[in-house]
């Protein structure tokens, strides 16, 4: 196995254009674990720890830009007033030590339905920044997520970044794992509010053989929610729970060895309510949720 | 020009003090911090060769043939090996011989060894393994132990039929009635002993023919007879020593890599390594085992017990192991730590198909406990009383009759342990300030209040200390005592095996105190000195201990000779370095007395005997000690996600002595960690025979944040037939803290929960 260390994206790209069966890795979180169980045997890594371009993130035209290669932890320090949601997703992703080292462009490459960012991109109306030595494109996140770890990403091409708005309103995410910590979602579920539209995001995780939206909870709730953005009051506890059967009605998940679909369907409703809930709360409160 | 100092941790040099009853550093304790401890799996040596093992995908299958050619082609392979290059018996077993060292016609479990290779890398002999083609017919495995035994039609999986052992425990009236009677079927998971360090160790060739193997294991000698005849060599050239042990908790009983790696050894005549990946290592060694029980209790209108009845069947797998004697347990201590005049047990372990079961701290208690506890729980709510006041009424004490009709000849405080967890101040309620680590779903932020219910719950549990049912069960210590640069320094070798529980650091306490000197040094353990018994069965304090106290004695009682000879005095004492008379006070430096002699003594210690059980009634003195131990969980539910965080956990257990305070305290709060794992999380779960979750990221062991703070009780009430009184700790908070928590949870949501692990299925009912 060839092991490619590029040190700026042009030789980065250069080199997936040559042998585009290279995996990329940065953090390793999921690649490493493929080539230590023996399920990938790739004939290169094309390490991406030293393409300065894809570690870092900025303002560009009122969106974030994400390098693929930011770690988890800068996430949650540096951007958790701007991406909430995002940041608290990161919070709940492994161990300190897997934090330090996993990025969201890794977690976009896996393309797992568990994947932990995945839910609050879909809620922000993230964009995939993509590059290739054709030249760089964008992929909305609806259309990213092809199947059970299958992307819209090309051979030759590597992520370069993830761009999303900055909140305009109160986020929330919320996983469901069978221990306190460390654990691979059972399911998960992202809200963010969005008042200057008038809408409302939603991502599912771990629900279905891709992460994906919830476009009828949304629909519903932006419906209840349209004369309450200008005079904000307390949601009836039926239309949280409407929201979440809609929800769960979104999901089409599986029994598998860490849930039956039946949980999760109905844990992914208890989730939805619950996050809309405190959302929703912060909105009439006039707070954006930071990550604390 | 500044001086590099440091300041944080204490240099490895820096001297070790301390007696029984005291604290001392761990002498390993350091370097296992820093990550510098050498475990077996750091082991490394010029020119030396990797083994690797290849295993049926298939829980029962015929094997038609093997070729191993493909694996041989292979450049860098020296060797694949089969059972027919096994060079001496290809069978091997802790209690009953039935095990292959490597599969001849039938595989019986998923994860069976087949072959093994070596290659001068790692990768090439995976590689190699993987091209060695089997070819098998696959059979119907047989996966539930109930039908193992009683079944029709059900294939035998070993010459003598699917029982492993059936132990009936027969006690007075077996037709008494009672008023209230309550009844239940329990179930426990199979759990898996989740220590860190991987199956692992070294066979080194020798020059004699023989073979040295470095190794991580529970009972160096065990090890040694069962290495021995598979090899087709005496014992004495199978010499073992102990390598860096990662833990334990009962699942290095077994044999592993031990019999391969020496094959391969000698086999090529080059040192060969053998590690076991992670998920290899699941299918690498016993489980606690699975079991299904019905369970019935009468008592009187008060709630005093007035029969218990239960029929419990355990799923010891594809063989025996240590099966027997986990099934004795259960049923001998069936009942729990209770009084109760009519017993009748029934007890069953099987062979299937599933992973093979054995030792796990707890030992067929901790089944048998989950089961009576709760029943003790639903009988308290029949009576109309609390869970502590049914627990008093029946409690067992000092003078008691077991229901083996073995007399409680040692204290048994259960009363107070109960009365002790009770009176401990609740931990404070939910404040509205949310701080999501102290909730359900904890890091995962599920709830910030909404859902959550409080509950409370009780335990408590009886473990028998030390091999039972007549085994002779002891260990060796050789101690020396001599003048080491102008000072006395004894040294204390022994075969006992330091599992990361602080045994190593105890010998030396126990040195000190006897002989009164400061520096001890332990040797390395291996079998060049007598059997130690197994690190197990909550023994090692009180045997090896017991070994090298009475060696130290022995030591002693030769320097107190030279020391009558020279100053005429009896009444002598050995304190500080000093050789002391009671009326002349300090006579001499013991350095003086000793002189150029080195004085040493080798001493077998064994504990009181104890007694089969007659197979047909369960009576006798099958055991020597009884260790209690009581918990009260404090748990907060999120009853809409099934989630559960336990707040806080007290218990109280009675130790005898505490040798070394600190080791006690870890010890019960380390138990009391893999019992809340047991009943909240951690389950081997099977499907057709087959592992679903053979790694640590689907099989799940407590995080810092799922185990709560622990308030902690020791009693000290002194076994007067145990070495300073003491009583085995390791095991007895393993078995409360479970049907605590899950009664916990139970008081919470007011649901019967059968089943542990209790699965967020299992309580929102989805």
């Amino acid at each position: 196995m060839d092991f490619i260390r590029p040190t700026s994206l042009a030789e980065a790209l250069r080199a997936k254009a040559e042998v585009p069966e290279a995996v990329p890795i940065a953090g390793g979180t999921d690649v490493m674990v493929e080539l230590n169980f023996d399920r990938r045997r790739p004939p290169a890594l094309l390490d991406l720890n030293a393409v300065g371009e894809i570690a870092k993130w900025s303002e560009v035209d009122g969106r974030i830009r994400l390098g693929a290669a930011v770690p988890y932890v800068r996430v949650i320090d540096e951007l958790g007033d701007r991406l909430p949601g995002l940041a608290m997703a990161a919070r709940t992703v492994g161990s300190p030590q897997i934090r330090n080292r996993g990025t969201v462009g890794g977690n976009l490459a896996a393309a797992s339905p568990a994947g932990d960012s995945h839910p609050p991109l879909l809620a922000s109306d993230a964009v995939v920044e993509v590059a290739s030595v054709r030249g760089t494109r964008t992929i909305p996140i609806t259309e990213f997520y092809l199947g059970v770890k299958r992307s819209a990403l090309e051979p030759d091409e590597l992520i370069t970044a993830v761009l999303l708005p900055p909140a305009d309103g109160p986020q929330q995410f919320s996983k469901v794992g069978t221990r306190n910590a460390m654990v691979i979602a059972v399911c998960s579920f992202a809200v963010a509010l969005h008042p200057a539209s008038g809408t409302v995001g939603t991502g599912l995780g771990s629900a279905a053989p891709t992460p994906r939206r919830a476009p009828e909870a949304e629909d519903y709730i932006a419906g209840e929610l349209s004369a309450l953005w200008q005079s904000p009051a307390p949601l009836a506890d039926s239309v949280l729970r409407r929201f979440g059967e809609l929800v769960g009605a979104a999901a089409q998940p599986i029994d598998d060895v860490r849930g039956s679909a039946a949980y999760r369907r109905h844990a992914l409703a208890v989730l939805a309510r619950r996050t809309l809930g405190w959302a929703w709360h912060d909105y009439c409160e006039g707070r954006v949720t930071a990550c604390a | 020009m500044t001086q590099m100092t440091r300041t944080s941790n204490p240099p490895l040099t820096t001297p070790i003090t301390g007696g029984v009853g005291e604290s001392p550093l761990r002498p390993d304790g350091a370097l296992k911090v820093r990550g510098e401890f050498a475990y077996s799996s750091d082991l490394w040596a010029d020119n030396m060769l990797w083994g690797v093992t290849l295993r049926t995908p298939h829980p029962y299958a015929r094997i038609r043939s093997i070729d191993v050619g493909p694996a041989l082609a292979l450049p860098g392979v020296y060797a694949a090996l089969t059972h027919e290059d096994v060079p001496g018996q290809n069978a091997y077993g802790l209690e009953h011989i039935d095990q292959p060292v490597l599969a001849v016609d039938v595989v019986r479990y998923q994860g069976e060894a087949v072959a093994i290779v070596a290659a001068d890398h790692p990768e090439t002999a995976r590689r190699a393994a993987a091209a060695i083609v089997v070819d098998y017919e696959v059979l119907e495995p047989v996966d539930n132990a109930e039908t193992a035994i009683f079944g029709e039609g059900v294939p035998k999986l070993h010459e003598g039929g699917n029982l492993v052992r059936y132990v009936p425990i027969l006690f007075g009236d077996q037709d008494a009635t009672a008023e209230v009677v309550v009844s239940g079927t329990y179930e426990v998971g199979m759990q898996d002993q989740a220590f860190l360090g991987p199956e692992s160790g070294m066979a080194v060739p020798a020059e004699d023919g023989g073979v040295d193997l470095y190794v991580a294991t529970q009972w160096l000698h065990v090890d040694q007879q069962q290495i021995a005849p598979a090899l087709n060599l005496p014992q004495d050239k199978v010499r073992i020593t102990l390598a860096g042990v990662g833990g334990a908790f009962g699942a290095r009983e077994d044999l592993s890599m031990q019999v391969h790696a020496c094959m391969l050894a000698l086999h090529t005549n080059k040192p060969v390594k053998m590690v076991y990946t992670r998920e290899e290592s699941f299918f690498g060694h016993v489980h606690r085992h699975p079991a299904v029980m019905h369970y019935e209790h009468g008592a009187d209108r008060d709630g005093k017990l007035v029969y218990v009845r239960a029929k419990m069947f355990l799923d010891g797998g594809a063989y025996a192991s240590s099966t027997g004697a986990v099934v004795a347990n259960a049923a001998t201590l069936g009942v729990g730590p209770y009084n109760v005049p009519n017993v009748k047990i029934e007890g069953w372990g099987a062979y299937t198909n599933n992973p093979p079961c054995g030792a796990m701290r707890g030992f067929g208690a901790v089944q048998a406990c989950f089961a009576y506890e709760s029943q003790m729980d639903k009988l308290a709510e029949a009576i109309g009383v609390d869970p502590v006041e049914i627990r008093l009424r029946n409690a067992l004490s000092e003078g008691s009759v077991m229901p083996t009709g073995q007399l409680v000849d040692s204290a048994a405080p259960v009363r107070e342990l109960m009365e002790r967890v009770r009176d401990k101040p609740m931990p404070p309620a939910r404040t509205s300030e949310v701080d999501i680590r102290t909730m359900p779903g904890g890091a995962s932020n599920t709830t910030h209040g909404e859902g959550v219910v409080r509950g409370v719950g009780y335990g408590v549990g009886i473990k028998n200390i030390c091999f039972s049912e007549g085994f002779d069960d002891y260990s060796t210590a050789r101690v020396r005592l001599e003048v080491i640069g102008g000072e006395p320094v004894a040294m204390v070798h022994t075969a006992a095996v330091e599992v990361g529980q602080g045994l190593v650091t105890l010998q030396a306490q126990i040195a000190r105190t006897e002989l009164g000197v400061q520096r001890v040094t332990i040797q390395p353990a291996d079998t060049s000195v007598g059997s130690a018994g197994s690190t197990s069965a909550s023994r090692q304090s009180y045997v090896t201990g017991g070994a090298v106290q009475s060696a130290c004695a022995a030591v002693r009682a030769e320097v107190f000779d030279l020391a009558r000879e020279r100053f005429g005095v009896s009444d002598l004492a050995l304190e500080g370095g000093k050789v002391v008379s009671a009326s002349r006070g300090v006579l001499a430096d013991l350095s003086d007395v000793l002189g150029d002699r080195a004085v040493e003594h080798t001493r077998e210690y064994r504990h009181r005997p104890s007694f089969p059980i007659d197979p047909l009634t369960g009576q006798g003195n099958a055991h020597v000690q009884y260790g209690f131990a009581a918990h009260r969980a404090v748990v907060d539910v999120d009853v809409d996600l099934g989630l559960v965080r336990v707040v806080e956990l007290a218990c109280a257990q009675d130790v005898g002595k505490a040798m070394n305070p600190d080791a006690v305290i870890g010890q019960i709060q380390g138990g009391s960690a893999q019992g809340l794992g047991l009943a909240v999380m951690e389950e081997i779960q099977l499907s057709g025979a087959k592992i679903r979750n053979p790694s640590f990221t689907d099989y799940l062991i407590p995080t810092i944040l799922d185990m709560p703070p622990m308030t902690i009780d020791v009693l000290e009430l002194a076994d007067p037939n145990a070495p300073y009184g003491l009583r085995g700790v390791g095991e007895p908070p393993t078995i409360s803290s479970t049907p605590a928590i899950v009664a916990a949870i139970r008081d919470a949501t007011k649901l019967a929960l059968k089943r542990i692990p209790v699965r967020p299925e299992h309580i929102t009912g989805t």
